[in-house]
C-alpha cells in the first residue's frame, strides 16, 4: 500500500495552516503504511538564497557548530535552523555547490535531502503522527506540500528510503506502487551521470523526471514520457517550486482521489484524507484518470488533461 | 428510523447492530451519518433493511449484501457492493474502481460514473450506471447484466463468459473475445426492466449489446478433458 496526501493552496490566507492540514491528512492515512513518513513543504522562497535540508543520524554531533564551520570554509554567512534530526541550511544561491562540497568534507555523515529556494523535506522512520511531531510539521506554513506514509516493498526501511525523494532543485516525488524496471533504469541514469542515493524504486522515478527536465522537458512532458519508460504500478504526486502534479499508470489500480475548490487542490489516496478540509462538501471531487497528466501552477488555474497514452 | 452516528459510535458497533437485524428484525429503516469516507460500512447485511448513508464512503461499502437496500447519498470508494448476493445498492454520486465486483445477484445502481473494472468477474449481479464506466469493465464477467448509459473505457468485457453488456454511448475499445451482438426483442425487454429498476429514463433502443464471441480455448468442447 502506502498513503499519499497533497495540498496545493490557491488562497493565500490558508498558508499558515498548510502544515496543520497536511499533518491531519497524513495521519488519517496511517493504516495504509506506517513504517516511515515524510513531508515536503514549499514555503516562500528564502530571501535571495537557497535552502538545503540535511539529515543526520547523530544530530547532536553533526549540527553542533555547523553554521560556524561552514562559514569558515565558505567565507560567507550561513544560517542553520535545527529541527530534530534535520537542519535547514540557508546559503546564497551562488554558494550551493561549495556548500555541498564543504558539507561532504566537514560533516561526512550528513545527508542532503533537498536543495531549493522553496522546498524543505522532513522524513524519518516511524508513524506519521510521530514523524510530524518530531519536526513540528503542524506549525509550518507554505504554499503547497506533499506527504507520504510508507509500507515498504522494494527496499529497506530507512530514513533515506522514506518519501518524498528529491533529485533536483525544488523537485520532489512521492509514489504509491512498485516499479519493476528500476534496476535497469537506475544503471542507465547513473551512466548518464545522475546521482541516485538509494536502491529504492521510487527514487529512480524521481531521478528519471529530473533527468528529463535537465534535458529540456517540462514537468508535464517528463511525466508523459514516464508512461513509456517506467514499468510497474504507480500513482505519483510531484512538487516543484510553484507547481503540483499527479500521474497514475494506465492500469490505475493504486487509488487516488482529488478535490478542488476556489481555495485549494487536494490529493488523497482515499477520500478519508480529505474529509476535514474546509468546504469539502462543496468541492469538485473526482478520481484522476489513468495515464493522464494533471498539473497546477501558482498564479494560473489550468487543469491540463493531455491524455498521454 | 434508527440514526447511527459513525463518528461517535464506531464501525464495529454499526455493523454489529445491522447484522443483529438478521435475527432481531425490530428496526427496518436506518440512517448512518458522518461516514467520512470510512471503510466497510454496512457490510454483510442479511435482512430486508432500508439503510441510507449520508455522505461518501471508503472501501467495500455494502459488500456481501443480502436482501437489504443500501442507499449511499454521496460517492463510494473502491469495491462498493462487492460480492453482493441480493438486494439493492444505490450510489447517488460516483463509484470508484471495481464496483459490484464478483456480485452474485441483486442490483447496483450508480447515478454518476463508475471508474475502472466495474463489474469485474460479476456472477449474476445487475449493474446500472447512469454515467460512464472506466477501463476493463466486466472483465471475466460470468453472468448478469451491465448497463452503461454513458461511455465505456478501454477493453470492455475482456475474456467474458455469459454476462450481457449494454452501452448507450461510445466504447473506447472491446476486450479480447468481446463483440457487439444483435439486439433482439428479448434483450430490449430485459433492458427496459433494468432501466426502470435502475431509475434511468434512457430508451432501450438507444443501446448496443455486447457479449462473448466464445472463441476462446475453453469454449471449444474438443478442448475438454
Amino acid at each position: 500500500m502506502c498513503g499519499i496526501v497533497g495540498l496545493f493552496l490557491k488562497d493565500k490566507s490558508l498558508e499558515p495552516a498548510l502544515g496543520r492540514m497536511l499533518t491531519s491528512m497524513l495521519i488519517t492515512m496511517t493504516d495504509r503504511g506506517s513504517d516511515s513518513a515524510g513531508i515536503a513543504i514549499y514555503s516562500n522562497a528564502a530571501e535571495a538564497g537557497v535552502k538545503l535540508t540535511v539529515q543526520s543520524g547523530t544530530p547532536e554531533i553533526d549540527f553542533g557548530g555547523l553554521a560556524e564551520d561552514l562559514k569558515n570554509v565558505l567565507g560567507a554567512e550561513v544560517s542553520v535552523t535545527e529541527r530534530d534530526t534535520h537542519a535547514v541550511i540557508e546559503v546564497s544561491s551562488d554558494q550551493v555547490t561549495a556548500a555541498r562540497a564543504a558539507l561532504a568534507q566537514i560533516r561526512p555523515n550528513v545527508r542532503v535531502l533537498s536543495v531549493g529556494e522553496a522546498i524543505e523535506i522532513y522524513k524519518e522512520v516511524g508513524r506519521p503522527d510521530a514523524v510530524a511531531q518530531r519536526f513540528e510539521v503542524g506549525r509550518m506554513s507554505g504554499s503547497h506540500g506533499i506527504g507520504h506514509t510508507r509500507m515498504a516493498t522494494e527496499s529497506a526501511v530507512t530514513t533515506m528510503g522514506a518519501h518524498p525523494f528529491s533529485t533536483g532543485p525544488d523537485q520532489c516525488l512521492v509514489h504509491n506502487g512498485s516499479l519493476s524496471n528500476h534496476n535497469s533504469l537506475r544503471r542507465r541514469l547513473r551512466r548518464d551521470g545522475v546521482h541516485i542515493e538509494t536502491e529504492n524504486d521510487s527514487e529512480v522515478a524521481a531521478a528519471y523526471l529530473t533527468h528529463k527536465m535537465q534535458n529540456g522537458s517540462t514537468l508535464g512532458e517528463a511525466l508523459g514520457s514516464s508512461l513509456n519508460d517506467l514499468d510497474g504500478f504507480f500513482t505519483f504526486v510531484v512538487g516543484t517550486k510553484d507547481g503540483f502534479g499527479v500521474l497514475r499508470d494506465p492500469i490505475a489500480c493504486k487509488p487516488a482521489v482529488m478535490a478542488e475548490t476556489d481555495q485549494y487542490v487536494a490529493f488523497g489516496s482515499e477520500y478519508r484524507a480529505l474529509v476535514d478540509l474546509p468546504g469539502i462538501e462543496f468541492a469538485r471531487v473526482w478520481e484522476p484518470e489513468p495515464a493522464t497528466v494533471y498539473f497546477w501552477i501558482h498564479d494560473t488555474t489550468p487543469v491540463p488533461e493531455d491524455r498521454a497514452a | 428510523m434508527k440514526v447511527f452516528d459513525l463518528e461517535t459510535e464506531g464501525l464495529r458497533a454499526l455493523n454489529a447492530a445491522l447484522n443483529e437485524q438478521s435475527v432481531a428484525r425490530d428496526h427496518a429503516v436506518w440512517e448512518i451519518v458522518s461516514p467520512k469516507g470510512g471503510h466497510a460500512i454496512a457490510v454483510g447485511l442479511d435482512a430486508p433493511l432500508d439503510v441510507t448513508v449520508r455522505g461518501s464512503t471508503g472501501y467495500y461499502c455494502a459488500g456481501m449484501n443480502k436482501q437489504a437496500t443500501v442507499h449511499i447519498a454521496g460517492s463510494a470508494g473502491p469495491g462498493v457492493a462487492e460480492n453482493m448476493m441480493s438486494g439493492k445498492v444505490i450510489v447517488d454520486g460516483d463509484a470508484s474502481q471495481y464496483a459490484g465486483a464478483t456480485g452474485n445477484g441483486g442490483l447496483l445502481v450508480v447515478k454518476g460514473n463508475a471508474s475502472s473494472r466495474c463489474g469485474i468477474s460479476m456472477k449474476g449481479i445487475d449493474i446500472v450506471v447512469h454515467g460512464n464506466v472506466g477501463h476493463m469493465s466486466a472483465f471475466m464477467a460470468q453472468a448478469g447484466n451491465l448497463v452503461v448509459c454513458g461511455d465505456a473505457g478501454a477493453a470492455l468485457g475482456d475474456s467474458l463468459y455469459e454476462a450481457r453488456i449494454f452501452v448507450r454511448g461510445t466504447v473506447e475499445s472491446l476486450g479480447a473475445d468481446c463483440v457487439e451482438k444483435e439486439m433482439r426483442p428479448e434483450h430490449l425487454k430485459i433492458l427496459e426492466d433494468l432501466l426502470q429498476r435502475g431509475e434511468c429514463d434512457a430508451k432501450p433502443e438507444e443501446f448496443k449489446r455486447y457479449g462473448s464471441a466464445r472463441q476462446f480455448y475453453h469454449f471449444n468442447i474438443d478442448n475438454a478433458y
